[in-house]
């Protein structure tokens, strides 16, 4: 009955064309939009990871409790063999020690006195070593306005709003003041290398990038770090993996009540992310579920229409004698044949153009010179195991219910009358 | 600068006349109180002095001494040098006025200290730039009432409400615990406007000096910032030393 079934509709293109591709169109735009839609969720979390959090972050917990202030004096000590033990026992990830600071820039006048002074907010990562991945998770590379990234040590960025104020160009030389680990008195000069726009005012009016080896020397933090984000190697964000590393990381950690202790955060725990990704996931899901409803209407539509354009077709066979269950289910099963190949076809469509933009993306660093928001400089879509059955719910369940529907007219049609409307 | 260590201690300057027999209670509580006041400021020295001092800052993660060396001469001049440890040897600070300036060996910079760095912790300490650089009469700022009385380091003390009467002030209110007899501060707690402590100053040892009282050990306390305070200390004064005039210049910053 199937094969038989599926003959006529091969054989019948006017049957199967328009219904088919209404389906294949409607399937890839929801798996298309479904993949880009997680594709930007994965990409703010990514971004916020790379940038700030990491999947996780190692702190003490003293300093976990004010981590907005950056509380140095409380940051990890013996962060080499930190470091290594932590590779050790999670070896699927990466790891790469940071130190956030505040304190004032000066800069000096041909007399070596103060001519200017502005406060700055500090991040130090490793941006000299060679193959370091910290100048791409920082988004350096693209937001460097003015001269280049630093290539020696005593060579730091800062943001431009900084630097127009200040009157510092690249190449000008600096003092930096602030407070050791221990709350001496930090002071050292610098030359400014480069000049960055990262886009967020706020960085751009104090931001300020050294390496880390600079800032330990400056900050009295020998072997010291404030925080040590670590990411996936070997996968990307999932929030059952990340908080299975740090229920492990933090079995010792939670009986003790030293505030030096060290601690594993996730991202979720950082910077009220997850209010945020609850947020941005409830959104997304709405936006996802609309769009679903939107196209299961387009193709519940296109079930209606098609079983009544077949309206003298269906008059014909019942007039043959062909039992009115007999046609109704011919029709039912037809609508599945083509929702189910329009699905298929639609989603497989939809995922090599998902995949594609997963592995290369689009691009957007032209677009990006004059934004006035730091951004991801290459947008991509996330195919996720869900990508591969969401497409099914309008593709098949909707022409389904939509020939179901109409088909509910066979039943309302006297068989007396047959012949009289198909004369006319 | 005339009735705390605050500025004694960190730049190591003041010390205070002991000047007894003040007859408070003889008059009605808030000009007593005025009177009060107007006695503490007497008590400023306007002479020089240079004095060695330590400084232990009691901080989260362990202990800090630095020890100093400043020469002081009336409210306006200040200059120190930090003796110890080495990290901050050679540092040395100047204060002519309301100006300050700070030299690190490490820079060979001269750096104004002005603006939001005058809000910032003075070398780790409970201490702020701005609170060394208050030098106006508490007479001439605040209003003062008459609190009650209490016994500090065995001796009879009043305490005083201050409110202050102008508005550019880092602290709106403070009381204070004075010494009956020697006219001494020996306890201090400093609120915000919001009525908010925000900082207590605690003496724990007062010595004669040729022949004057002084706060020679003292407790000073940013209550919002974690640690147990910055505990100052004066190891010797020597009152009324020449200090040639040089020493308070800049030029002097990077000898």
């Amino acid at each position: 009955m199937i094969r038989f079934l599926f003959k006529g509709l091969i054989r019948d293109r006017s049957r199967i064309l328009f219904p088919f591709l209404t389906v294949a169109i409607g399937v890839f735009l929801t798996v298309g939009l479904y993949c880009y839609i997680k594709g930007a969720e994965y990409q703010i979390v990514e971004f916020n990871a790379d940038l700030l959090t990491g999947h996780v972050k190692v702190m003490t917990k003293g300093y976990a409790a004010e981590s907005d202030q950056a509380p140095n004096d409380l940051a990890l000590t013996g962060v080499g063999k930190l470091v290594k033990e932590l590779k050790t026992t999670f070896p699927g990830m990466t790891w790469a020690p940071r130190i956030r600071f505040g304190g004032l820039l000066d800069v000096p006048d041909e007399a070596g006195e103060t001519k200017a002074q502005g406060t700055v907010a500090g991040t130090a990562a490793d941006i000299l070593t060679a193959g370091s991945a910290e100048i791409q998770r920082l988004g350096l590379e693209n937001t460097v306005v003015r001269g280049r990234l630093p290539a020696k040590s005593g060579e730091i960025l800062i943001g431009e709003i900084l630097a127009d104020r200040l009157n510092l160009e690249p190449g000008g030389k600096a003092t930096f003041i602030g407070s050791t680990m221990n709350g001496g008195m930090a002071t050292a000069n610098f030359t400014i290398s480069g000049v960055v726009r990262f886009g967020v005012r706020a960085l751009d009016r104090m931001g300020l990038v050294m390496d880390i080896a600079d800032a330990q020397a400056v900050l009295d933090m020998e072997d010291a770090a404030g925080e040590i984000p670590g990411w996936r190697t070997d996968g990307p964000y999932e929030r059952d993996v990340i908080e299975g590393i740090a229920s492990r990381f933090n079995i010792s950690a939670s009986a003790s009540t030293d505030e030096f202790t060290p601690v594993m955060k996730t991202l979720r725990d950082q910077s009220d992310l997850a209010a945020l990704l609850d947020q941005l996931g409830a959104v997304n899901g709405a936006v996802i579920a609309i769009f679903i409803l939107a196209m299961s209407l387009v193709l519940w539509n296109s079930g209606l229409i098609g079983s009544l354009r077949r309206y003298g077709e269906i008059g014909v066979r019942l007039a043959m004698g062909e039992p009115k269950g007999g046609v109704y289910r011919a029709m039912l099963g037809e609508a599945v044949m083509i929702g189910f190949l329009g699905t298929i076809a639609g989603t497989a469509v939809a995922l090599a153009l998902s995949y594609y933009l997963q592995a290369h993306g689009i691009n957007i660093t032209g677009f990006l010179k004059n934004a006035a928001v730091m951004l991801p400089s290459v947008l991509r879509s996330r195919v996720t195991p869900a990508a591969y059955f969401i497409g099914f719910i309008p593709g098949i369940l909707s022409t389904l219910i939509g020939t179901a529907i109409a088909g509910r007219g066979i039943y309302k049609r006297s068989t007396a009358s047959l012949f009289k409307e198909l004369e006319t | 600068m005339k009735r705390s260590l605050q500025f004694t201690l960190i730049i190591c300057a003041l010390c205070v006349l002991a000047r007894p027999g003040f007859p408070a209670q003889d008059a009605s509580p808030v000009i007593a109180a005025a009177a009060i006041l107007e006695k503490i400021d007497q008590n400023a020295v306007p002479g020089s002095k240079i004095m060695v001092a330590a400084m232990t800052i009691h901080g989260r993660r362990a202990d800090r001494t630095i020890k100093s060396k400043s020469w002081i001469e009336g409210d306006d001049k200040a200059f120190t040098e930090y003796l110890d440890p080495p990290r901050e040897k050679g540092i040395k600070m100047l204060k002519l006025g309301d100006q300050l300036w700070t030299y690190t060996p490490a820079t060979d910079r001269i750096i104004g200290i002005s603006g939001n760095l005058l809000r910032q912790s003075v070398m780790g300490s409970d201490l702020s730039y701005e609170d060394m650089m208050e030098n106006r009469k508490w007479s001439d700022i605040y209003e003062a009432v008459e609190d009650g009385e209490e016994t500090m380091l065995a001796r009879p003390c009043l305490i005083l409400r201050l409110t202050a009467r102008v508005e550019n002030v880092a602290y709106h209110q403070r009381r204070i615990w004075v010494d009956k007899d020697r006219w001494l501060v020996l306890k201090e707690e400093r609120y915000g406007k919001s009525g908010r402590l925000l900082k207590t100053f605690e003496v724990t040892d007062v010595r004669q000096f040729e022949g004057r009282w002084i706060q020679t050990r003292a407790l000073f306390r940013d209550v919002l910032k974690e640690g147990n305070g910055t505990e100052f200390v004066i190891e010797s004064v020597d009152f009324d030393a020449q200090i040639p005039e040089v020493v308070f210049s800049k030029a002097s910053l990077r000898k």
